[in-house]
């Protein structure tokens, strides 16, 4: 599982405040800035148009389907007029296998980062901003965390339970790889915490949590938003390798179950190749778009980053 | 010294005592009774009998003791390498069908995390700032590191085994061999080896080289390249200096990606059929064999923690703030 | 004449187009002179000090002609301005608090410099550096340590010999002292004096927000507002006699000693200074002057009122006109 990218960005997005162009008199708004930069940057542009197109596809494409995904037609169909993307040992549609894989990914995507998010950011705003041994603690338990094998965690719990949702493994893969935002979100607080404005706040009486919304949360929303994409395309990764070993929620049509029944049906044996492929291929699209768009705005904060 | 030693070595230790627990715990506290799952495949016809066998398994797996016992019982297991017996390789015991199974999956894992992470290192170096390079490494690097492994673990062995025959696409050597020490054995152990391997390298491979170039863009934009620049260093010494700092990152991102690179390496183990821990991992669940899945996941997490640990030495031998906080401690 | 500045001037590329941040600035250094040069932040002075030593890719050159010790500095071609900087121009910059690499030891550093410079003799050279930082009172174990284990003080004295290692004709010291206390920072000031004594740099620009350290070590300074010089004149003539309104105005405004003038506002006078993006035509401190008039429309030419006294004031040099009219009648 290519939880990998999540780290990828992590450490060197350092800059919070979000500088503007080399203030050499009256500086252009900055709003305006990130939006021309943004629609320049060809990164951005083409990731995020990749991914609309994509998560339209997801939306639409299961409507336009002519089978039900575990609806039983004729077997090992090759792609063509009747069947878009052919059919599978056991006469499955495959386009619409793909298209509601589609959904499922996006699904859990969604559900993973929004958990590692809201875990990884309460404590790592707790552990920045109290520091002490709160801070002592929340990073010895992110340390351990990082050092349990969640995948064989997870396959000695799966073969307990006989049946898993897909909120189940949403909450599996978030609680398992939160430990990443809440180092960065950490890092950030505890810079942020000794600026001015936020001990001008601080003295004045306003309450922590106030103060973490109001003046440090925007202070990296960047920064957020950056993780927050790489941990939706990671969720996705992790739960495409969840779902390959049979660990994925029940009686779902996912990427990776697909794969899955690839795999058991020998479709590299008999060249199947239109199983395996176009959801491979999908998946990897999804992923990358994710990946290419979050190096674009970082180089719409950054302005160091862009390309001279 | 001490203070950082401590700190890493308890971090350590409660990993482990968690893993151990985690271990234990989940079979305990799971919905379902794992005897009754096993001795509903016995097709035990009278009652009598069948809490007869109840009796007689929950003796044998030391299950008719309180809780905090069995707790002990496990920890003292775990401590003196007794992990029990296998189910299904019977009378086996766990730790020695494990260790028939870690040298393959450490044949897979140590050359793809050292040689993606050493090639990947310099690939994203050499991108950085060089534009005919990045245009060829950027978009080749998200797709490696976006690709799920499970889709390269069938990628693969389709275009180098099916389609161009020019591997072996499962299996850890040829199925008429019996290993012996010559080179009809090693040659076709290199041969199984090598599309698993390639596997897990590329998938790391996008990820380190992505990483570093990022990394080496910052460098080459911060203060210290700004000096070197304008006191005229050599574009070669810049990027040497850069390289170095981000190496830094590069290396806890190391230690941070090992869960992740095990859980890929276990999802291709298991697509090439490769006898390690993954393909064992697989065979425990389909045969319900518990103590096998408890004992593989107290040797990843052995084997997660001794990584770590050299990781960390690295890390202090190449971090001059790391290893001087820690003399200055000491002195 | 060691250093000569024609006409030069300097743009950041922004998406609005240049942004002129140096405009057609003209002045040249004597063997041995430190210059201080003092405006406001976003007056250009950094920019100005930093595009005779190294051009960010950000910055370009759009015209004018530098020349050290009579041969021509190519300040717009990176490659042949490589082995010209460190030892013939060089630079003590802003950021010299994190411009060392903290993970290699300073004494390697050095080493490493020397050798991208294909320096033949290094270890006589390792023998001064190892006699300069005595001169400073700094211990040879300095060149043993990481940035990360000296102080402030000790790392902006050990930038300073860095970059002044290989006698340049021209150091660019920018901002040297701003990040210091009080007591370091004359201690830094006192340095640079030194090394200039000494010969080990031929000439300097101090570039500072801060007067007071610039009457304490500079010759002349120049005042610069806006992308241009306002005035240039000896330290003594620019403290006790200042032409140009804006110059009085620094002065006037100039608070406690070592406060950074950058950060309290010029109280005497209202507004701020123009946007570089599109400037005003005519004097670009027209608008704040309390003296303008409709001449100030045209732009004023950097002109010399007295000897080594140079102003561009259209007020001023009316009035001196009228002086050296007045004075001609007189005689005749």
């Amino acid at each position: 599982m290519s939880e990998s990218i999540s780290e990828a960005a992590a450490p060197e997005v350092a800059a919070v405040g979000l500088p503007s162009v080399r203030g050499v008199g009256a500086a252009p708004r900055k709003r305006n800035d990130f939006l021309y930069y943004g629609l320049r940057n060809k990164k951005l542009v083409f990731g995020l148009g990749l991914e609309l197109i994509l998560v339209l596809v997801a939306l639409i494409g299961p409507m336009l389907a002519k089978y039900q995904p575990l609806q039983t037609t004729l077997p090992l169909q090759h792609p063509g007029s009747q069947h878009w993307l052919g059919t599978d040992l056991t006469g499955y549609d495959m386009y619409s296998q793909l298209t509601n894989g589609l959904r499922e990914s996006y699904l859990i995507g969604a559900l993973g980062a929004a958990f590692a998010a809201v875990v990884g950011m309460a404590l790592g705003f707790i552990a920045g901003w109290r520091g002490g041994w709160v801070d002592e603690l929340v990073q010895m338990i992110t340390n351990v965390i990082v050092m349990i094998p969640s995948l064989v965690l997870l396959v000695v719990i799966g073969s307990y339970l006989s049946s898993r949702s897909i909120l189940f493994e949403g909450a599996f893969i978030g609680l398992t790889t939160w430990p990443w935002v809440a180092r960065a979100v950490r890092a950030q607080t505890f810079s942020l915490r000794g600026r001015e404005y936020v001990e001008l706040a601080r003295l004045s009486g306003k309450r922590p949590v106030s103060i973490i919304l109001k003046e440090i949360a925007p202070n990296m929303a960047s920064y957020l938003f950056l993780a927050v994409i790489l941990l939706f395309g990671s969720s996705m990764l992790i739960a495409a390798s969840y779902d390959f070993l049979g660990l994925g929620p029940s009686g779902t049509v996912s990427i990776g179950w697909i794969l899955n029944q690839a795999e058991n049906g020998s479709a590299l044996l008999y060249h199947l190749w239109w199983w395996f492929v176009p959801p491979v291929a999908v998946l990897t699209a999804m992923v990358a778009a994710l990946l290419i768009a979050n190096v674009g705005l970082d180089e719409v904060f950054n302005p160091k980053l862009r390309e001279q | 010294m001490r203070r950082y030693l401590t700190r890493k070595l308890i971090t350590y230790v409660l990993a482990f005592f968690v893993g151990v627990t985690l271990d234990w715990a989940l079979p305990h506290f799971m919905p379902g009774d794992p005897i009754q799952g096993m001795l509903s495949k016995y097709n035990v016809g009278s009652n009598a009998s069948y809490a007869a066998l109840y009796q007689q398994f929950s003796s044998e797996f030391g299950l008719n003791v309180p809780l905090w016992q069995q707790y002990l019982n496990f920890w003292h297991g775990v401590l003196t390498g007794n992990l029990g017996v296998s189910i299904y390789e019977n009378p086996a015991s766990v730790t020695s069908v494990v260790f028939q199974a870690m040298p393959y999956t450490l044949a897979l894992l140590v050359p793809a995390v050292l040689l993606s992470y050493t090639l990947g290192n310099r690939l994203g170096a050499a991108a950085a700032r060089r534009r005919f390079l990045d245009n060829w490494v950027l978009p080749v690097g998200y797709i490696f590191q976006a690709i799920p492994y499970a889709g390269l673990a069938l990628l693969v062995p389709f275009l180098f085994g099916s389609l161009w025959h020019l591997f072996p696409t499962s299996l850890g050597y040829s199925e008429n061999l019996i290993p012996t020490f010559d080179w009809t054995f090693i040659s076709s152990l290199l041969d199984h080896w090598f599309l698993p391997f390639l596997t897990v390298f590329i998938v790391s491979l996008g990820g380190w080289a992505i990483g570093m170039r990022n990394l080496v863009i910052y460098e080459l934009e911060n203060d210290s390249s700004r000096y070197l620049r304008a006191l005229g260093a050599s574009e070669r010494v810049v990027r040497g200096y850069a390289y170095r700092n981000a190496s830094l990152p590069q290396l806890s991102g190391l230690a941070l990606q090992l869960g992740v690179v095990i859980g890929g390496n276990i999802v291709t183990e298991i697509a090439f059929q490769y006898p390690g821990l993954g393909s064992l991992i697989y065979k425990a669940i389909s045969n319900e064999d518990y103590f096998l899945l408890q004992g593989i996941f107290i040797f990843i997490v052995i084997g997660v923690l001794l990584a770590n640990f050299i990781i960390d030495l690295v890390f202090i031998s190449v971090d001059p703030r790391t290893r001087l906080s820690m003399q200055g401690a000491a002195a | 004449m060691s250093v000569n500045v024609q006409n030069l001037s300097v743009a950041y590329r922004s998406r609005l187009g240049d942004v002129t941040a140096v405009d057609d600035v003209s002045f040249s250094l004597a063997d041995g002179e430190i210059m201080g040069l003092a405006g406001e932040s976003g007056s250009g002075k950094s920019t100005l000090g930093n595009a005779l030593v190294f051009l960010d890719p950000r910055m370009k050159a759009t015209g004018g002609k530098v020349t050290v010790d009579g041969r021509d500095l190519p300040i717009a071609d990176n490659g042949a301005m490589r082995h010209k900087r460190m030892t013939e121009v060089s630079l003590v910059p802003q950021y010299a608090m994190s411009a060392l690499t903290p993970t290699r030891k300073i004494g390697r550093l050095i080493n490493d410099l020397l050798k991208s410079h294909h320096i033949k003799n290094r270890d006589e050279v390792l023998t001064e550096l190892k006699r300069r930082l005595a001169l400073i009172g700094l211990k040879e174990e300095v060149l043993g340590k990481y940035s990360f284990e000296l102080s402030g003080g000790m790392r902006q004295r050990v930038t300073i010999i860095m970059s002044t290692l290989l006698n340049p004709s021209l150091l660019i010291a920018d901002e040297v002292t701003s990040a210091l206390d009080v007591s370091t920072q004359r201690a830094v000031g006192e340095m640079l004096l030194e090394f200039r004594d000494r010969g080990y740099v031929k000439s300097a620009i101090a570039i500072t927000h801060d007067l007071s350290i610039l009457a304490q070590i500079a010759d002349s300074i120049a005042i610069m507002y806006a992308g241009r010089l306002a005035e240039r004149a000896p330290t003594s003539v620019i403290v006790d006699n200042p032409l140009h309104p804006y110059t009085q105005a620094l002065l006037n405004s100039l608070p406690e000693v070592g406060v950074r003038h950058d950060q309290a506002l010029l109280t005497g006078i209202p507004g701020r200074p123009p946007s570089l993006a599109n400037p005003p035509a005519g004097c670009r401190f027209r608008e704040r002057c309390p003296f303008a008039f409709d001449k100030c429309t045209q732009t004023p030419p950097f002109e010399e009122i007295r000897p080594g006294h140079l102003v561009a004031c259209w007020k001023v040099s009316q009035e001196q006109t009228a002086v050296t009219a007045g004075a001609g009648q007189e005689q005749a």
